[in-house]
Formats: structure tokens, sequence, C-alpha cells
């Protein structure tokens, strides 16, 4: 029987994540919380607005309303990465060799190892970024599209064209597709390993009756589950066209709630589902077999995160009631 | 939707109005003046506020066109993405106050205030307030389309530099306003001074108290009365005969002057004032939903109280372009008349058609 330990907290949580197994939860005030041998704090910013995890070198990458990104390590260090006066950070992303990239406005900025900070200008606001699995290069989500930027090199991006606003991106972890979540309850997929001068392939993922603000990759990228219905909405992704023409998981289907968040399992094909009210189930995809991880606690499910051994899983609320689940009990 | 449900919702005031109307000296007295509460500010550019304050956020104006076919389905995305951080942290303000630039079209702010489902879950849309320059009007007016559509959309129009005018100018320029937006509170200013309280607060999009607070919605032209079409006479003895207590049909006839489209040079919009008896709900609803379906590109704004036959309540309707909503307001009074009004503020409206399938949707039709 999996045990809840609980964190309770003040206001909205932003994120959480785990860095050399501690369990940090960001706030939305700006405060990061941390279950190291006892409840701990970092003062980071003044309103938090995002939070990226560099898996890499263990720290946590966070941008706030006072313009300014931070790099905050597992002992709870945080050193400024960079600053801009007045401009809310709203996206933040770890890229490989610790690059940084983060945006405000219709530009995206990506801080490198050395220090040097390249720019990418889009025609609009920057709404979502992320970098791919290989290779320094991001993909920057944009009303009517993604770009995509090879970091090192100068010269033209790529351009994904789909028309209307796409508010978050991914790349899967194979590096073949690159999915956005839309403002219309919907996601967008292309496939990038078309032959060259082959037309581009789309993939559209409709059929939710609320935005989707949740996204998580299965182990090994094989399905990507995702928020914004009364159930999580799984999608396959293992063969060449990846969903195309084929129907999703629905797991975890309640009739009265909505999922707000969901984390794929590191290692297993089970997702853990966050809801409105704060409930918390485990499900297989093989199976659909469901596991209560928590009961519905003050607020909506804002961010989950498992640990490396997937044995435990951190999460977060829109109230602050906080925790971490241990699935092995 | 949300887990806030259970937070009152936050009202939000858009200030639009031509660059130099006066939007940033309304804001810096709003931030300025001990009024006891707090408000968060979303402008373009932070340019002259003068006060320091953590609350004033920046925005680039970013317009979504919604994937759904219709022009005029449109919402700020920059406010979706600011709302929600906002309101992540609840408890450091009141109100939101949202300052748009002077060509701003005031549409996809207000719509996203109602497609947004998020936004719609945390916040409620109070009123759009337009600053007006007394001394520019005409010319903006003869310039671009922008300084008409904000009066149109208009809860409350403050006529500001009235000093700047003489009192003949000041007459013919709030006539102006008068003719584009006939269901406004206007105010004039000088200095953009004005009692707060007839600019904040106002619940002008709240269902309940929109059209209560406003004992004489639709009675400013008592005068030009307009259900009556060429065949007005009959209208009126017919109506007369049905409702006891109609007082308006004297006044008809005698200043018969119409709201538009422009007796003024330069102004394109027309509203349309429609005034009936009990309204048969099987027919009313399907005609309101497809006024507003056909010719939703063409509405800016609608706002309507309805008497329904053989209902006890009165019903509020009110709507921007495709957007409708509606619901009971509140009990008829004693004595009330029960009768139904309707305003269209738009352009390129069809009065004879608006008013005859109106009439259709009569109970005693």
């Amino acid at each position: 029987m999996p045990t809840v330990a609980p964190l309770d907290l003040e206001g909205h949580v932003v994120g959480v994540a785990f860095l050399k197994d501690v369990p940090f939860f960001a706030g939305a005030a700006g405060t990061i919380h941390r279950l190291d041998q006892g409840h701990k704090v970092t003062e980071a910013h003044d309103g938090l607005l995002s939070l990226a995890c560099d898996e890499a070198s263990e720290t946590l990458l966070t941008g706030g309303e006072d313009g300014k990104v931070m790099r905050i390590s597992a002992d709870g260090t945080a050193r400024p990465v960079a600053e801009t006066a007045r401009k809310w950070i709203a996206e933040v992303a770890a890229g490989p060799q610790g690059a940084v990239a983060y945006a405000y406005g219709k530009t995206t900025f990506v801080r490198l190892a050395d220090g040097t900070t390249r720019e990418f200008p889009e025609e609009r606001t920057v709404e979502g970024i992320a970098f791919a699995p290989k290779g320094l290069r991001i993909a920057v989500a944009r009303y009517n599209g993604v770009s995509l930027h090879w970091v090192g090199m100068a010269g033209q991006p790529v351009d994904l064209d789909w028309k209307g606003a796409h508010t978050g991106v991914t790349f899967s972890p194979d590096g073949r597709f690159v999915v956005t979540a839309m403002q219309e309850n919907a996601l967008h997929g292309w496939k990038l390993d078309t032959k060259p001068g082959a037309e581009t392939r789309h993939m559209r993922m409709t059929g939710y009756p609320a935005k989707v603000k949740s996204l998580s990759w299965s182990a090994k990228g094989k399905w990507l589950a995702s928020s914004g219905a009364p159930a999580a909405i799984v999608w396959p992704f293992q063969g060449k066209d990846g969903p195309m023409g084929k129907a999703p998981l629905e797991l975890g289907t309640r009739g009265n709630t909505m999922v707000t968040a969901v984390a794929c399992h590191p290692a297993e094909d089970i997702v853990a589902i966050g809801y409105e009210d704060g409930m918390i189930l485990a499900a297989r995809f093989a199976d659909s077999k469901e596991v209560l991880l928590r009961r519905p606690g003050k607020g909506a499910i804002t961010a989950m995160a498992w640990n490396k051994t997937g044995r435990q899983l951190a999460f977060g609320s829109a109230a602050g009631d906080c925790g971490v689940v241990d699935i092995a009990g | 939707m949300t887990e806030t449900t259970t937070q009152k919702p936050i009202p939000v005031t858009v200030l639009t109005g031509y660059l130099g109307a006066g939007k940033t000296t309304l804001l810096n007295r709003i931030l300025s003046e001990n009024h006891g509460r707090k408000y968060a500010v979303i402008v373009n550019e932070f340019g002259e506020i003068g006060i320091d304050n953590d609350l004033i956020v920046e925005s680039d104006e970013e317009i979504y066109e919604m994937n759904n076919g219709c022009v005029c389905c449109t919402v700020r995305g920059d406010l979706i993405r600011v709302v929600e951080g906002l309101m992540r942290r609840p408890g450091r303000f009141d109100a939101i106050i949202v300052e748009t630039t002077g060509l701003a079209d005031p549409v996809p702010v207000a719509q996203t205030f109602f497609m947004d489902d998020d936004v719609r879950a945390r916040t409620e849309l109070d009123a759009v307030v337009a600053l007006v320059d007394a001394k520019h009007l005409p010319l903006r007016l003869k310039d671009s389309r922008e300084a008409e559509d904000q009066i149109a959309f208009a809860d409350v129009v403050l006529l500001n530099k009235t000093d700047l005018v003489t009192p003949e100018e000041l007459e013919r320029i709030e006539a102006t306003v008068r003719v584009i937006n006939p269901s406004a509170r206007i105010y004039r200013t000088q200095r953009s001074e004005i009692d707060l309280t007839k600019v904040l607060d106002q619940g002008a999009f709240n269902l309940e108290k929109a059209l209560e607070n406003d004992p004489h919605f639709l009675d400013h032209d008592e005068h030009d009365d307009h259900v009556c079409g060429p065949d007005c006479d009959h209208d009126h003895h017919h109506h007369d005969h049905d409702h006891h207590h109609h007082d308006h049909d004297h006044h008809h006839g005698h200043h018969h002057h119409d709201h538009g489209p422009s007796p003024i040079h330069d102004v394109t919009v027309q509203s349309i004032s429609l005034r009936g008896g009990e309204m048969n709900p099987d027919r009313f609803f399907p005609w309101i939903q497809k006024i507003t379906q056909t010719d939703g590109p063409n509405i800016l704004r609608l706002k309507g109280i309805i008497a329904f036959a053989g209902d006890a309540e009165r019903y509020v309707v009110q709507g921007v372009h495709m957007i409708i909503e509606g619901d009971h307001q509140r009990p008829w009074k004693d004595g009330e008349k029960r009768e139904t009004r309707l305003v269209f503020i738009g352009r390129d409206l069809d009065r004879e058609k608006l008013e005859r399938t109106f009439k259709a949707c009569e109970a005693q039709a």
C-alpha cells in the first residue's frame, strides 16, 4: 500500500522535481522548498513562473516575475543565470552541456556554459521552449507553429507551420517528433524524420474538453500522456508514423473531475495521474489497472515527478498541499 | 472547471482610448488614490506610469484567432498568460486593470474573459472604460475606425479634456458619442478627474448587476423609441392594448431621429434599440441564437432585458460578437412594466429585419 508523506505549503505549486533523491517543491511566490532531512527553503524569486529540471547536472532552472533566471543546486544554493529587469520569464528549458534557454516577449535566449548568450527572435511571442534530445537544437512554440533553431549555427530556422496558438512544445525522446499543446484544446504533432523534400507529416490530436497543460513521455518514448480530459489521454508513438490513424488509451477515467497533471514512470509503462480534486492514481498501459496513490486534497494537482528509481512520486497542488508518495509503502 | 472555483472571481477593468486621451493619467490616479484597494495593472508599455508598483506587468499585445473558422473569435493570448500568472498568487490584489494601446481593438480583450475557460473561471470582466479626448475626437473618427470601436464597445465613456473645447463643441461631441453608443454612461472630465466609483466596480458584464445599476437602460432616448418601423402606429396601438403600463407611445412621432447609420459624419457604428412586449421563449431563443450566429461579426455589443410570458423573473442577456449569455436576474417587481428591451450596437445591421423578426418572437405575435 502506498504511503504519503505530506508537506503543507502556502499557495500554488508551479513545479516539483527530485535532485539527488531530494524532493523539491517550487511555489509561485518564489520560495523553493525541499525535504532533505527536514523541511528547508531557498528564496529564489519574487514570483516564480517557470521551472525545468536539468537532469544531467541534477539542478533546477527557474524563471521569475523578477526577470531572473536561477539555477538551484541539490543543496539548495541558488545562483543567477541571467537577469532582465521587469520582464516575466515564463519559459525556461535545460539543454545539453549546461545550456539554458529562456524567453520573454518575442525572443528566446540561449545561454551556454561558457557564458555567451545567443538570441533567437520570433515574429510572435515565445510560448514554449524545448531542447532536442540530441544536438544543441531548440524548438520554440509560437503563434501559427514552431521554429526549430540550431543554437550553434547561424542560418534560417526550420518553420513547422500549423495555424493557431501553440502554447507549449516537447520533443519525443528519440527526436523523431515535435508535439505542441494548443489554445484550442488539442495537441499538434510533426514528424521530423521524413525524407528531405517529402511533404510534412502532421498529427492532429483532438477531442480534449479542456486545454492540455501537462505532457509526459513514457519510458523510451513509446507513449505520450496528456491532461485536459476526465482521463489521462495516452497517444501511441511506437510506430513510424506515431499516433496517425490510431486511437489513444484513456486511463484513470473519472466522471466528475478532470486530469490536471500526468507523469510517466521512469522505467515501467505506468502513468501517475493527478486530478482537479487532488486525487492521484497510477495506471498501467497494458491492462488499464489503477492504483490509488493519494486521496483527494485541497487543490488541483499542478505538478508531479518520479525519482530515478521510480519508487517515489513527488506532487504539488494549486492550494499548496504537497507530498511524496512511496509506492512500495 | 478549476481549483479556484471557490475563490471569488477577480474583477477586471479594461481601459481603452486613443494615445493622449488621458489613460495614463487615469491609471496614475487609480494607483495613487487612497481607496484601500490594490490593483494589478497589465500595460503594453511601462511608459509614463510614475508609480513604482510590483504589480504592473508589461505585456505584448498578442491576438489569437481561434481555429473555429470564425473571424471575430479573437482573444488576447498575452492576457491569458499574464492573468494565469497573476492568479497563481491571489491575495496580492483586489482587481486587475488592463490598459490597451491607443489603436487596440477592445473586442479581443473583452472576449478573452469569455472564451478562455481558465481566465473565465478566475476573473470577471467588470467594465470597459473608454477615454475620449474631446478636442481631438472629430479628427480621430475621421482617420481611424479604432476610436469609434472603442466608444461603441464601452460601458463607461470619460469625455476628457473638456476644458479644451467650447460648450457648444462639447455638446456636439457628447451627442456624437451618444450616437455611437446610446447605452454607455458618459462623464465629462478634465485631466481624467473622476470619482473612481464611477469607473471601477461597475459590474457591467455581470448579468445580475449589469442592467440593474442602470434603471434608465435604453431610456436615454425615450423620445426615439424604436420598436417602430414604418408600421409603428399600428404596433404601438396593439401594444398599448395589451400592456396598460405603457408610457412611451406619447413621445411618438415627435422626434423620430434615427440612431444611425450615421447622421453624423464619420460615424459608421449604428445602434438599434428594440422594445416589445412579453416574448415566447420558444421563439426568442432560436431567434437570438440565429441573429448572433449570422450577424455576430457585425455586432459589437448587445444587451437586453427580456420579459417572457408566464415567467415571474426578468431575464437578462448580453453579447459580444457571437458570444451570448443570458440568465434570470430577479423577480419582476409589482407594478414594473413587463416589457422586453434590447440594444444592438454594431455595423451594417439590418434594422428592418431585426425589428420584424424580433416582433415575431412576441408571445402575442
